[in-house]
């Protein structure tokens, strides 16, 4: 486990795994005392115990402390990450969350002594159906995938019930890797839909392929090129019609709250992400929160226990034999879902502002960075662009080079090479947390960064040089994995 | 809006700059019959102090561990959390950041996911962990679709001593499938009975918990014979790894995979969420295993560093064919377990878990002792059932009005098992509360 003796300045730009610190007779935790009488247990049942390195309090807060500062997060500064809506994080949301009476309700505890749990899911529930104009509504999933998942459980569930055999499902070639992968697990075939060459969806291209085979289309409104689907009434027709459904992936509804009437346009299902549009924390990547809500006619698919009122009183029931089960331990990630809540508490009807100033945000870059960004669809976008670096490739340099770079400049890179449609892809979403100011000099230090791999594009392909590490050689962790020390 | 910078003129500027003249005009390109007409009926903005004293008042609505005796665990176990970690946790670099796609600014995230995964094999006696999953019981889910997709056989046996949540879960994720779910009941024991599946030879998987859902120490050891026979591959769940601590673990006694729920682990109870999906195998199966991993590599000037890895299982390369549809883990539980864990240490870990058996064995013995019995002999953790008296029911009300929670009512689960609770204890469980509320009852 040790690695040998290394220089100072290695040891001041790197942390020593945490093992490496760990002596026998050292300890970070105060043992309750113990008030019974040891009780001899089996022999033949012991076992070792884990070889947990035995460390201080000092050694354990140092180590992670120094780790949190090899870390950039939202609080760091700009983190454009397309798709992942990472918009800033409401200190007051946290301090909701680690109310002793909400991270310490055990969640059997009989439904008369958790009243306050339970409100608030109700009271979430009720504000996410008002926002997406839906019917009803489960906060069980436990991320989008996990949404994506259930959306589809439901949508097997639904056919089987109706006694229609289906086994294909439209996905269109923007969608997020999740979508095929999440429709396979229901035994789904995918069907790729290819979009239009104004980067959005024909509804005739749906309509030619929709037949009684297919369940259903899953589609990403705005798309995954920060597109409004316009054709969505028609396409939704065209799957209805052929007695399909419509699942909406709701990755990017930061885009449009309180602005389209997602009910309206004829999604039949569509999961959220309390992580991107309603500000919780990513956490390094989870725990997130994958709401899916449904129309009337599939409310009673959803899954078990729901919430109910009972004589004034708040309660969980199992009671609905269409449900298409459990798909969590128990309700979901209930400390995202007070966050969540806080959060709409906090914005009110703001909430379409916010939708309102991610899109100008957008917008704001696409027209300030064209000049120097290949932009393959120059039409209004919603809440992300997406660029390309095909001016960039005559010098030999890719997305990859610039987005290296950026970090140089203090930023987190976009989402890059997705969506896939787009050759080189760089992804942006700014959010609405992100100031006039702090959008200019991101704009600045792109072109800045264009400029140099005109002149000078050593400078990107040695990238990023000013932080802590270079770049990581990933194929060689991939041919020889080491996943543990 | 505190959270919204713009100013008046930033945004007229901004509308000039990309010719529009109101922010409505940016929504053109959405059809008419697509928009709201009406503004979102949602409750007029709260500041600071009114959002905190009316969630103060939501969360007054439930019983705290401060202010009730609760004998409840199942699944869900209220354990002591060393201030640190919530305090590292709670660190913004770490909150704040996203999935480690761009490891040049995630190395914190991927060392820190690098040291769980060590401490996850260490703890399961197992080669390899990945990055967390969503919580213990899709962590179930998703092994049995690993043995089915490894075995290429289509029916899995399920101990009935498998949390039922767990159970339940399992059966929504197979059920569009065409694999077949067999129950294995249970001994007198309190443990399952083995002797239904050996000679089996058509088992994807035989899945079981240890401890299992009465707290009793399942024999994997001899299960693990039956399954290499069967050519079957060994499941072993778990809601408790403290246990660990103690007992032997799954990977000493032959599973292949190992899945549970690491809430105990430095995560509070919430109400049941955000937990923390464990999942640890052998290194012969690292190709089909779900979710994100990290591995170790070198920079281009050779320093130690930190990525993510074996990538093309995953979604985002192999879409409809990939291992799984997970995008992400449960990472800041998994940051949380890790700093527990390393806080705890390896002594600390054994003896904690030794006071958590030793006061689950006195308040076994005091209720014994009262005359109450203790149906199921196998050895326990944490948690063992009563059998109460008939008409129990009624002293478990009145028990609710004096602020203690007398176990969870297990007919529920299995319906013959009237008037059985299932009572769990740990270190946050005093002897005198024990006392008090042994005094209380008949």
């Amino acid at each position: 486990m040790n690695e040998g003796k290394k220089s100072i300045a290695e040891s001041i730009s790197r942390e020593p795994l945490l093992w490496d610190r760990g002596r026998v007779g050292r300890s970070g935790f105060s043992l309750p005392k113990r008030d019974v009488e040891d009780t001899p247990i089996n022999e033949a049942l012991l076992g070792q115990g884990p070889d947990f390195p035995d460390v201080s309090e000092v050694d354990v807060v140092r180590h992670f402390t120094k780790l949190s500062q090899l870390n950039f997060g939202v609080d760091t500064g700009m983190y454009p990450l397309g798709s992942c809506t990472m918009k800033y994080n409401p200190k007051i949301n946290e301090k909701q969350a680690k109310l002793e009476g909400f991270t310490g309700a055990h969640p059997l505890l009989p439904c008369e002594l958790s009243q306050g749990a339970l409100e608030v899911m109700a009271e979430l529930e009720e504000f996410l159906l008002e926002i997406t104009g839906m019917d009803a509504v489960t906060l069980q999933p436990a991320a989008g995938a996990h949404g994506e998942l259930t959306g589809m459980l439901i949508m097997h569930a639904y056919h089987k019930f109706h006694g229609s055999h289906r086994t294909k499902i439209i996905i269109p070639d923007t969608a997020h890797g999740t979508n095929p992968a999440s429709a396979a697990l229901c035994g789904f075939k995918t069907v790729p839909v290819t979009s239009g060459p104004d980067g959005i969806l024909g509804a005739d291209t749906v309509a030619e392929i929709m037949d009684e085979e297919t369940a259903g289309i899953m589609i990403t409104n705005p798309n995954t090129l920060g597109l409004f689907e316009e054709h969505i009434l028609k396409i939704a027709e065209a799957v209805h019609e052929k007695g399909g459904l419509v699942y909406g992936d709701g990755a990017n509804m930061n885009a449009i709250m309180g602005i389209a009437d997602v009910g309206a346009l004829g999604i039949d299902i569509l999961h959220l992400n309390l992580h991107k549009t309603f500000s919780t924390p990513h956490g390094g990547g989870g725990p997130g929160s994958g709401p899916v809500c449904v129309m009337k006619n599939l409310a009673s698919f959803l899954p078990v226990p729901r919430i109910i009122t009972h004589n004034g009183e708040f309660a969980l029931s199992e009671d609905f034999p269409l449900s298409i089960g459990r798909i969590h331990g128990f309700y979901g990630n209930f400390s995202v879902m007070v966050k969540a809540l806080s959060y709409i508490l906090s914005m009110g009807s703001d909430l379409k502002k916010a939708s309102q100033l991610a899109v100008l945000n957008a917008n704001y870059i696409k027209e300030k960075l064209k000049d120097v960004l290949h932009l393959p669809f120059d039409r209004p976008c919603m809440h992300e662009c997406v660029f390309t670096d095909r001016l960039q490739q005559k010098n030999k340099i890719s997305t990859l080079d610039m987005a290296k770079r950026l970090i140089d400049y203090g930023y987190h890179p976009p989402t890059i090479y997705f969506p896939l449609v787009v050759s080189g892809a760089i992804m942006i979403e700014p959010t609405e947390t992100e100031s006039k100011e702090e959008i200019d000099n991101f704009v600045e230090a792109f072109k800045a960064i264009a400029e140099e791999a005109a002149h000078s594009p050593d400078l990107l392909r040695q990238a990023p040089t000013a932080g802590r590490i270079s770049r990581l050689d990933e194929t060689e962790a991939a041919r020889h994995p080491c996943l543990t020390g | 809006m505190r959270y919204l910078p713009h100013t008046e003129n930033d945004i007229s500027v901004m509308l000039d700059a990309v010719k529009k003249e109101t922010l409505e005009d940016l929504f053109t390109v959405i059809p008419e019959n697509c928009k709201r007409k009406d503004l979102l009926a949602l409750p007029g903005a709260l500041t600071e102090w009114e959002l905190d004293s009316l969630m103060k008042t939501r969360a007054g609505a439930n019983a705290s561990p401060t202010e009730y005796t609760v004998f409840l665990g199942a699944g869900s176990y209220n354990h002591f959390i060393p201030e640190t970690v919530s305090y590292l946790i709670g660190r913004s670099e770490f909150a704040t950041s996203y999935t480690p796609y761009q490891p040049e600014v995630s190395q914190g995230t991927l060392q820190a996911i690098y040291e769980y995964q060590t401490f996850a094999a260490m703890l399961t006696g197992m080669d390899l962990s990945n990055a967390s999953l969503y919580d213990g019981a899709t962590a179930l889910a998703e092994a049995c679709l690993m043995a089915l997709r490894i075995s290429k056989k289509n029916t899995i046996a399920i101990s009935t001593l498998i949390h039922p949540h767990y159970r339940h879960v399992v059966n929504t994720y197979l059920e569009p499938t065409d694999c077949e779910v067999i129950e294995i009941p249970m001994l007198e024991s309190g443990c399952t009975d083995f002797s239904v599946i050996s000679g089996e030879r058509e088992l994807a998987a035989v899945v079981v918990q240890s401890p299992n859902f009465f707290g009793c120490i399942e024999n994997i050891e001899e299960l693990s014979e039956i399954c290499r026979k069967g050519d079957s591959l060994l499941i072993s769940s778990f809601t408790e790894p403290l246990a660990y601590g103690l007992f032997k673990t799954p990977g000493e006694q032959g599973a292949d995979i190992v899945c549970g729920e690491g809430q105990s682990l430095g995560i509070p109870v919430s109400f049941g969420g955000p937990g923390l999906g464990i999942f640890t195998t052998r290194s012969k199966y690292v190709r089909s295993m779900p979710g994100r991993l990290v591995g170790k590599t070198k920079d281009k000037n050779g320093r130690r560093g930190f990525v993510l890895t074996l990538a093309t299982r995953e979604q985002h390369i192999r879409r409809g064919r990939a291992t799984s549809n997970i995008c992400t883990n449960s990472s800041l539980c998994a940051l949380a377990a890790t700093i527990y864990m390393s806080s705890l240490g390896k002594t600390g870990f054994r003896n904690l878990a030794k006071i958590n058996y030793d006061k689950s064995e006195y308040l076994k013995k005091k209720l014994t002792d009262k005359g109450y019995d203790i149906p199921f002999a196998a050895p326990a953790f944490n948690e063992f059932v009563v059998k109460c008296p008939d008409g129990f029911r009624h002293t478990y009300d009145e028990l609710l009005k004096k602020h203690i929670v007398a176990g969870l009512p297990l007919a529920k689960y299995y319906p013959e098992l009237t008037e059985h609770y299932l009572f769990c204890v740990t270190e946050t469980s005093s002897k005198e509360s024990m006392d008090a509320f042994l005094k209380e009852i008949p």
